[in-house]
């Protein structure tokens, strides 16, 4: 199939299978999937330009499918998602604004790298100790017969998150949907301003980051982190997808034959979050910044941009 | 032993639903390739080319349009292959 907009030619077969695998993985798991839409994209000859902004496109789509099916399961948080929604697109400004900076300086690539290299190996790491530790308690407990172990999330990092919460910086806000009785509003805010300056920063939706800060830094149950990082996303994509859309870095044709794909991926994805605990997606979740640092390092060692 | 081929018989007829759903989604999919996208792709050009600002909105309304349009048609065509149940 022919995309006049970015001049090139792709299967649309390819574009609604990988759109499918990265709304699995999006409906699941709360992230955009740039890190495989990024270098799927590549793969078949796309400009690197259009590959980031088409991929954000997608994301708008495939989001808007995967909260709404999040939203009739119970798993959003509408005003924690419209909070963090200006702190993310805030942080994505400064990150961009770093970017620029480095590449002044001239060493944007070897910074980047390193740091990505960092972010995603200590996030996967993190995860997999925490996680790890619950399952292992809960079983512990589930052995010795002391108690049924409770429905709700549960995480073994749970006393931090409890002391973060305990800090009564004005103005203190509720978040009744996600069983928050009280949060200082300026937590959320540094919370998605991070997420939005890795993601100015380093590209794509950062979801791989606000997601664990989502459950571990705010207390935010695993489902609930999931489906509300989707609604946020629609917002800070949508942002996104605009900027690049004026700078003629969106092929929108291609964008909406991956979405085909990613539609239905993003149902299973989010339908199959509720036959896991949240332990289990956590554990889940440690391959895809893993991913992401080989992506990096690969790039890194062979001078080929994926 | 009851239990367990109820499970497996529920497993099997949840799996055919949704592979006739995704056949009946491919053929939805196949014409909307042909019938929109084919239609779209000369007026979108000439907006990516002349009026980049209308482009950039409009690439937000069609995207979250097709996604709005995609999620109606794939919960009515579960809703229709399993009696009335969505999940």
């Amino acid at each position: 199939m022919f995309f006049p907009i970015s001049n090139s030619h792709i299967s649309p077969i390819y574009l609604a299978v990988i759109g499918f695998l990265i709304g699995v993985l999006g409906g699941f798991f709360g992230v955009g999937g740039s890190f495989i839409a990024g270098p799927a994209l590549r793969a078949v000859g796309l400009d690197w330009n259009f590959a980031v902004g088409t991929d954000l496109a997608h994301i708008v789509g495939k989001s808007v499918v995967a909260a709404k099916r999040h939203r009739a399961l119970g798993n959003v948080d509408l005003k924690l998602g419209l909070i963090m929604a200006i702190g993310t697109m805030g942080g994505a400004e400064v990150g961009a604004q770093l970017i620029q900076m480095l590449k002044r300086a001239g060493n944007v690539n070897s910074v980047v790298s390193v740091v990505s290299i960092a972010i995603y190996v200590s996030i996967s790491s993190f995860m997999i100790w925490e996680a790890w530790r619950t399952l292992q308690y809960q079983k512990k407990r589930r052995g010795k017969g002391g108690g049924v172990v409770p429905k709700g999330d549960e995480s073994s990092f749970s006393h931090r998150t409890r002391a973060i919460q305990g800090l009564k910086l004005w103005p203190m806000i509720s978040l009744p949907a996600s069983g928050v009785k009280g949060i200082s509003l300026w937590v959320i805010i540094a919370v998605s301003f991070i997420g939005g300056l890795f993601s100015g920063f380093l590209g794509g939706g950062a979801g791989y980051i606000r997601m664990p800060m989502l459950v571990y830094v705010l207390g935010i149950p695993t489902h609930l982190a999931v489906g509300t990082d989707l609604f946020e996303i629609i917002i800070s994509a949508s942002y996104g997808t605009f900027s690049h859309a004026i700078k003629g870095n969106v092929d929108i044709l291609i964008a909406l034959v991956m979405h085909t794909g990613a539609a239905i991926g993003a149902q299973i994805g989010a339908i199959s979050t509720q036959y896991f605990t949240g332990p289990k997606i956590r554990l889940a979740f440690v391959p895809l910044p893993l991913i992401g640092a080989a992506i990096v390092i690969y790039t890194l060692m062979t001078g080929h941009k994926l | 032993m009851a239990a367990a081929s109820r499970t497996k018989k529920d497993a099997a007829s949840t799996l055919g639903a949704f592979l006739i759903e995704l056949a009946l989604y491919a053929v939805f999919v196949t014409g909307y390739f042909f019938l929109v996208l084919h239609y779209l792709s000369g007026w979108l050009q000439d907006l990516h080319l002349h009026h980049v600002k209308l482009y950039a909105l409009t690439t937000i309304v069609l995207i979250i349009g097709q996604a709005v349009l995609l999620e109606s048609i794939t919960t009515w065509l579960l809703r229709l292959l399993r009696g009335g149940r969505s999940e």
